[in-house]
């Protein structure tokens, strides 16, 4: 009767890993950017959070399961953007964005790499970066971890991590806060010494040292690094049947890692 | 009561090198485009333009019309990178003034509430007051004391915006999901020129659609210009979608200076009827030779 469930590659180790994020947060907006922290969402919802709420990716607020680039079947509420932003300003929201380049503290840059007057490379421009980490919780996907994006200094910083937070005042303090980041290799959380950036746990697969080595900084490592935990077969169904049928989130997953 | 139907070229007539333009839409949606194509065939230069930017500020970037870009990001949504902002913020060529999204809304909201500032948690311990060294902070009167940041007005000359359906008299409807801050660029401007796929008669906005979606009001809006196909190659839902492919195409000139020659040749140094006839005839691909 129970067809043998083929185990879990790394992309959706991953999505299970963005999806528990969102774990606890209750009848707040989830905001995944990107496919492997859009699925995660959905997957979260359909699981263990079921009070989130979720948009179409444009301006509608949908109920139930629905997939990648579908559209849900109930429509429960209209959230254009400027709807969006009097949502962030009230704090019931927690954002998953990517960043380009994250340091220990956790401050990112998604503007402008290099100088910014004259940057290497012109990125998006800071967004709604600033604003979301002074409002709401905020955590992050890195889909290739390498030094390039975990490094020692980010060039231009958007969203704030917590030495800036402090370092700005009680005003941008008292909303911060920086869940986890999760690359393809393993999570992290802000848990270090001083809130910095600590291996929380590696994926199936990857070991300690490797995370070590494609990190940019001096990554805090406890003595004894769980493993990320598996998808169960349940999560695995919604994945790969309901969620994400097409199978595109593993083109998203940086190769380095492997699986 | 007087109508204000205009020509895209009357438009661009009412307007002067140096003027601050704020662009309404987001991204690489529902944008003026074929009020920024007329800009880009003019001879306007050194204009500050304010958007939540597309291929709007590409465009006017590439005819070299902009002397400074307020924005919080510039991306064509499908294709994350505008490769003409690429361009110009690597060669250093566009001074730029980079918010939060969030506080660029608030300097709009401002500016229409004709006040000097709001106050913002947004951008506090970012680079952003760094990057705009003018920028001050403002603390609360109140109890609590907070240290604010204080987002000046960002008041426009003229703001430019497309809706779906309006009116003679500058009463316009949005039918897609979202208004965006079109409102907002209306009323942040001295003056609004709004452009539309189709001028209809007052009683027809709400036989079609609720009263709500009525989100422009004739008080904003100085002058109405007719443009079905107005919006493209952004999106104008649900009167059209994003043109994919034509977005391709414009990304990929863009990145190689023959290439781009090649593009305007082909698309962008003509009228508005030439370029809407040129997209007609490559939707309908090569022709059957009998």
């Amino acid at each position: 009767m129970h067809a043998v469930t083929i185990p879990a590659t790394r992309a959706e180790v991953c999505v299970v890993a963005c999806a528990e994020a969102w774990r606890g947060d209750g009848e707040i907006l989830a905001s995944p950017i990107g496919l492997i922290p859009a699925i995660g969402a959905r997957l979260a919802r359909a699981t263990f959070e079921p009070s989130l709420l979720l948009t179409d990716g444009e301006a509608l607020l949908g109920q139930g399961t629905w997939a990648i680039d579908a559209k849900p079947d109930v429509v429960e509420g209209w959230l254009p953007y400027r709807a969006i932003f009097d949502l962030i300003y009230n704090g019931k929201r927690h954002v998953m964005m990517s960043p380009s380049q994250i340091d220990v503290y956790g401050n990112v840059n998604i503007s402008a790499i290099g100088d910014f007057g004259r940057p290497k490379a012109a990125l998006l421009g800071v967004r709604g970066a600033p604003g979301n980490t002074v409002n709401h919780p905020v955590s992050y996907w890195v889909p290739r971890h390498t030094p390039r994006a975990f490094v020692a200094q980010v060039d231009t910083v958007c969203g704030i991590g917590y030495d800036r937070a402090a370092a700005a005042g009680e005003s941008a303090a008292r909303y911060h806060e920086l869940r986890r980041v999760v690359s393809n290799l393993g999570v992290l959380d802000f848990a270090g010494q001083n809130r910095k950036m600590r291996l929380a746990s590696v994926h199936p697969g990857v070991c300690v040292d490797q995370v070590r080595s494609a990190t940019g900084f001096d990554l805090e490592v406890p003595s004894d690094v769980p493993v990320t935990r598996a998808p169960t077969a349940a999560e695995l169904e919604l994945i790969r049947s309901v969620i994400d049928p097409a199978g595109r989130r593993e083109a998203e997953v940086g190769a380095a890692g492997g699986s | 009561m007087q109508h204000k139907l205009m020509t895209a070229a009357a438009v661009v007539a009412e307007l002067r090198p140096g003027m601050t333009i704020g662009i309404g839409g987001w991204g690489s949606r529902r944008k003026p485009m074929s009020l920024v194509r007329a800009i880009c065939r003019s001879d306007l230069a050194d204009l500050t333009v304010v958007s939540y930017g597309g291929p709007d500020v590409g465009l006017l970037l590439a005819a070299a019309k902009v002397r400074k870009l307020v924005y919080g990001f510039v991306s064509l949504d499908s294709i994350p990178l505008e490769p003409h902002f690429r361009s110009a913020r690597q060669a250093g060529t566009v001074e730029v003034a980079e918010y939060d999204e969030g506080m660029l809304q608030w300097g709009l909201y401002a500016a229409s509430c004709r006040l000097p500032f709001l106050p913002t948690r947004a951008g506090l311990g970012s680079d952003v007051p760094r990057l705009n060294p003018a920028l001050r902070t403002v603390r609360s009167p109140y109890e609590d004391g907070e240290e604010l940041l204080a987002m000046p007005a960002v008041h426009l000359d003229v703001a430019l915006v497309h809706a779906n359906r309006a009116d003679g008299f500058g009463n316009a409807q949005f039918l897609g999901p979202d208004p965006y801050f079109d409102d907002l660029f209306c009323t942040a401007a001295d003056r609004a020129y709004l452009s539309c796929e189709k001028v209809v008669h007052t009683s027809d906005l709400t036989a079609a659609a609720p009263v709500q979606m009525l989100r422009i009001q004739r008080w904003m809006v100085t002058g109405v210009v007719e443009a079905p196909r107005g919006a493209h190659f952004t999106s104008c839902e649900p009167d059209y979608g994003r043109d994919e492919a034509f977005q391709r195409e414009y990304a990929s000139a863009a990145t190689d200076p023959a290439a781009w020659a090649g593009f305007r040749a082909e698309y962008l140094d003509q009228e508005e009827a030439g370029y809407q006839a040129a997209i007609a005839a490559r939707q309908a691909g090569p022709g059957c030779t009998p």
